[in-house]
């Protein structure tokens, strides 16, 4: 690592929250596009319910049946559901959501604005009088805030859904049993913990993409390279800050 | 004729490349000027500084006497929507319909109802012949009809000047008749143009002035017929070049 890359590296970061503190000031402040986030909630939110349906009950399914066997070896299998509600609520279902929105959404945002900066597009809402932060930058940052707590929410309670099906079937232990053991573990801190986790995310992973998509040059290569940036660097600094946040809400709530 | 923009000894430069050494010209109310030049010397570089999509390293823009280019972002805004730039390639909205596209800065900036936008929408595509082409996409238009509607786009909000960069460029001869024709509209509306373009002929019959640029500076600054009578060697060299 040389200077001149550790110093492209601050120049980045220093880009980036210029960008965030820039888009902050323009979510407080009219005009205000409720159409476009409406298009983004969909985007984001509705169009990748089914995959973290998919996500979510795999995971209950198998954090189930591994912790199940895993515990059976030492009597512990009444364990079991705290355990896998707990892991799935707090850690689980939130990292998981955010690394598939982070590849689904995030490279998507990046390659969009991308194009559209290849092709003079960014510079014709700068010269047609508009702001690009409000009109791009801003829905998709609110509606990654909105939209990925409450997948990562849902998640969850497909991951649980699914570890109540193997308990049952794989381990006899009754649904009335998991599921009261369910709701005496998880506490309305652990929901809301992961849900403050995941608007973090969808910050990281919307203002990563759109950074990267504004500073796409070298036409479609470009495009494509800051798709592979941005899945890269924000399943980073999610698996990074989700370490910090994580000690956060323990030290907060536990 | 009233001075409406003034462009004092712009200097602009990319790293370090100097672009523009010493620019200084003004665009008087109703008048077309043809911005000519060899390629890479910068001609839509200047269109772009003019409303603030580059930054100027030195020198000064005033838009009705009143400075310009040291307003921020946010403050050119506003005077975006009177000095409108026309994108070499139309730079449309790809995502968006032709009328998507042309009524984006009538939703921005005026507060007409959706009825009335449809209707100046409408009346902006009659002017360059594509009224029937509203719910197309970009990617249905040809090349000189993309062209088109980024006019009819640059020219809906009634802006007082628009920046032509090269809309000409690459259409067959009937299309630069059309374009020709839309930008003789434009000027019959009273709206005074910057028209940058290697195509003289078109530039001969549009414009009431002809600039042209050499190494960073203004190499002739005239009328039509003294650039076509010009006994400067440039300007021969250039015009037998073409």
């Amino acid at each position: 690592m040389t200077f001149n890359s550790i110093k492209n590296d601050m120049k980045v970061i220093g880009e980036i929250i210029i960008l965030f503190k820039d888009t902050v000031r323009c979510l407080f402040s009219r005009p205000f596009y409720l159409g476009r986030l409406w298009e983004q909630i969909v985007h984001l939110g509705i169009e990748s319910l089914s995959i973290t349906i998919v996500i979510g009950v795999v995971t209950g399914l198998v954090m189930t049946l591994q912790f199940g066997y895993g515990l059976e070896k030492f009597g512990g299998t009444l364990y079991v559901p705290a355990i896998v509600s707990l892991s799935i609520m707090r850690e689980l279902a939130p990292i998981f959501t955010s690394l598939l929105i982070a590849g689904r959404i995030g490279s998507g945002i990046s390659a969009e604005i991308g194009a559209m900066n290849v092709t003079q597009q960014i510079d014709a809402i700068r010269a047609l009088g508009t702001n690009p932060l409000r009109v791009l930058v801003v829905p998709r940052l609110v509606a990654s805030m909105i939209s990925l707590p409450l997948l990562a929410t849902l998640s969850a309670f497909m991951g649980i859904l699914g570890g109540l099906v193997i308990a049952y079937v794989e381990f006899n232990i009754p649904a009335g049993f998991y599921l009261n053991k369910v709701l005496s573990t998880i506490t309305i801190s652990d929901v809301f913990g992961a849900m403050f986790k995941c608007a973090f995310f969808g910050i990281i992973i919307s203002i990563l993409a759109c950074y990267r998509g504004f500073k796409t040059r070298e036409g479609t290569r470009g495009v494509g390279s800051s798709a592979k940036w941005v899945v890269v660097r924000a399943s980073i600094v999610i698996l990074i800050s989700d370490f910090f946040l994580s000690k956060l809400l323990i030290l907060m709530f536990d | 004729m009233k001075k409406i923009l003034e462009i004092k000894n712009l200097v602009k430069s990319f790293k370090d490349k100097e672009i523009h050494k010493d620019i200084s010209f003004d665009l008087k109310a109703g008048e077309t000027i043809g911005l000519l030049g060899p390629s890479g010397t910068g001609k839509s570089v200047l269109l772009r500084s003019i409303i603030g999509l580059e930054e100027i390293d030195q020198g000064e823009i005033y838009f009705h006497g009143k400075r310009i280019d040291l307003l921020t972002e946010e403050e050119l805004y506003p005077i975006r929507t009177k000095i409108s730039y026309a994108f070499q390639n139309g730079a449309l909205f790809d995502s968006d319909t032709v009328f998507e596209n042309v009524a984006y800065p009538l939703f921005e900036h005026t507060k007409l109802s959706e009825k009335e936008i449809e209707l100046k929408v409408v009346e902006s595509l009659k002017i360059v012949n594509l009224e029937n082409s509203l719910e197309l996409m970009p990617s249905d238009l040809s090349g000189g009809m993309q062209k088109r509607v980024g006019l009819a786009r640059a020219m809906v909000l009634d802006p007082e000047i628009l920046l032509y960069d090269e809309p000409t460029a690459g259409l067959d001869p009937s299309n630069i008749e059309t374009v020709v024709e839309v930008i003789r509209k434009f000027k019959a509306k009273g709206i005074s143009g910057i028209f940058v373009t290697h195509d003289i002929p078109t530039a001969k019959k549009i414009c009431d002035r002809i600039l042209i640029l050499k190494s960073g500076k203004i190499a002739f600054n005239g009328s039509v017929e003294e650039f076509e009578n010009s006994t400067d060697t440039y300007v021969q060299t250039f015009l037998s070049g073409q």
